[in-house]
């Protein structure tokens, strides 16, 4: 998640204090990690300095800071750019499993079985995520719904993984 | 219905059991000796690969096929010791089905497909239209019930499907791939009120599924593979009856 882009995008809809758009990032974006107020103002600080918002003259009232900030034109344009580029697909997963199955077949060690607890443990995040979305808003139901799809394509590996096994262990062994 | 043979020992609390079934088909064997407890009241999903035996394994506990050898158990009583005629009540009276295709009769219109096993089972024809109805309603298909269901979409139909298994009022309800032809949107709304009604009704619900997105709605899930149970609980170990009994 970017911090700054995603304070970015939320400036472009309405200029806001920095109280607002704390408030909105925690609400749709902080899923129960809260930003601090600190790192909020200083992003904005640096998000003037490069052109990309510009601050309202201070307001009068309590707190750190009272100025309304507005996105720019290159505000706009950098937000347009971040939203239409692909994320990174990242094969996390596989690369420490994959590590984890080659090293026990290399070693002689029960990989059938730590991909049978793997499995376990995919599928209980699974029953965790949809009971979550039982009872949960919409935007948590959206954001479930992005792990439960990638940890059925993790089970999908899994399993096809535990399919070649004894192919795998002969590649890796006999080498 | 005649009292069948009871085993001497029965797992507490269990609904539904596998004991070391084997079923072949020819010569080629779809289970190996598959043990499994269900709980009274539980979403069990069983996730296999195509070939694995799930399917099979649903329909021998359903007493639709019986085993070469061992047992399917419900609520204590042996399926596959029942005759057949009493087997066809059981599955008429305390069993719900809901397959991938919905299997409805789609000449007929989806008010008579929920009605049909409640007019088999000597309801009233007054008496099955109108619960019919209400479960077409509880399913969000009440505005469907003069339709053919040849004439229904995908997930229309599965709504059908589930409305005529629970309109029975089942003590369980089998269900083999049940989104298996619908898109993710309308599978999982299927899910939800599969799931939701066969709570609020005290169901226990057996899901056969290759989608583990389906899997994930169950209390508890079991994998099969080569024929053979494995509990989720205890990766890597064959289920058994004495560990099916320690897992719940």
């Amino acid at each position: 998640m970017s911090v700054p882009l995603t304070l970015l995008g939320l400036l472009e809809r309405e200029p806001s204090h920095g109280y607002d758009l704390k408030r909105d990032y925690d609400t749709f974006f902080g899923r129960g990690k809260q930003l601090p107020f600190g790192q909020v103002y200083a992003t904005l600080g640096r998000l003037a300095r490069d052109g990309k918002a510009v601050a309202g003259d201070a307001e009068p009232g309590e707190g750190p800071d009272r100025k309304r900030y507005a996105i720019t034109d290159a505000g706009r344009h950098e937000v347009d750019a971040w939203l239409a580029e692909p994320v990174e697909p990242e094969p996390h997963l596989q690369t420490v499993l994959f590590a984890k199955v080659t090293l026990a077949l290399m070693l002689g060690k029960p990989a059938s079985a730590y991909l049978d607890t793997q499995r376990a443990a995919h599928i209980r995040r699974m029953q965790e995520l949809t009971e979550l979305k039982r009872t949960g808003p919409l935007v948590d139901v959206l954001l479930a719904d992005h792990a439960l799809y990638h940890l059925e394509a993790d089970l999908r590996w899994i399993d096809l993984t535990s399919a070649r096994l004894a192919d795998l262990a002969e590649a890796v062994t006999n080498r | 219905m005649n009292t069948p043979a009871v085993p001497a020992c029965v797992s507490r609390g269990s609904l539904i059991e596998a004991r070391g079934i084997y079923k072949s088909f020819g010569q080629t064997p779809a289970l190996r000796g598959a043990n499994l407890t269900v709980r009274q009241g539980e979403i069990f999903a069983i996730m296999g690969p195509s070939g694995s035996g799930k399917s099979t394994l649903l329909h021998c506990l359903a007493g639709i096929f019986t085993p070469d050898q061992g047992d399917a158990l419900f609520d204590g009583q042996i399926v596959n010791a029942m005759s057949e005629a009493d087997r066809t009540k059981l599955r008429r009276t305390a069993f719900g089905f809901v397959f991938q295709f919905g299997q409805l009769v789609p000449e007929l219109t989806a008010a008579d497909n929920v009605a049909l096993p409640l007019l088999l089972n000597r309801t009233k024809r007054k008496v099955a239209y109108k619960t019919a109805d209400t479960w077409l309603d509880k399913l969000g298909v009440g505005d469907k019930g003069g339709r053919r269901t040849g004439e229904l979409s995908g997930g229309e139909a599965q709504r059908v499907a589930v409305a005529r298994a629970l309109a029975l009022a089942p003590k369980v309800i089998f269900a083999d791939e049940p989104t298996g032809s619908l898109d993710s949107l309308t599978g999982e709304k299927v899910m939800d009120l599969l799931t939701d009604l066969a709570r609020e009704q005290g169901a226990t619900v057996v899901i056969v599924t290759h989608d583990a997105r389906v899997a994930a709605y169950a209390e508890r899930v079991a994998t099969v593979r080569d024929g053979i149970v494995f509990s989720v609980d205890l990766p890597g170990v064959p289920a058994s009856p004495a560990l099916a009994k320690g897992a719940s």
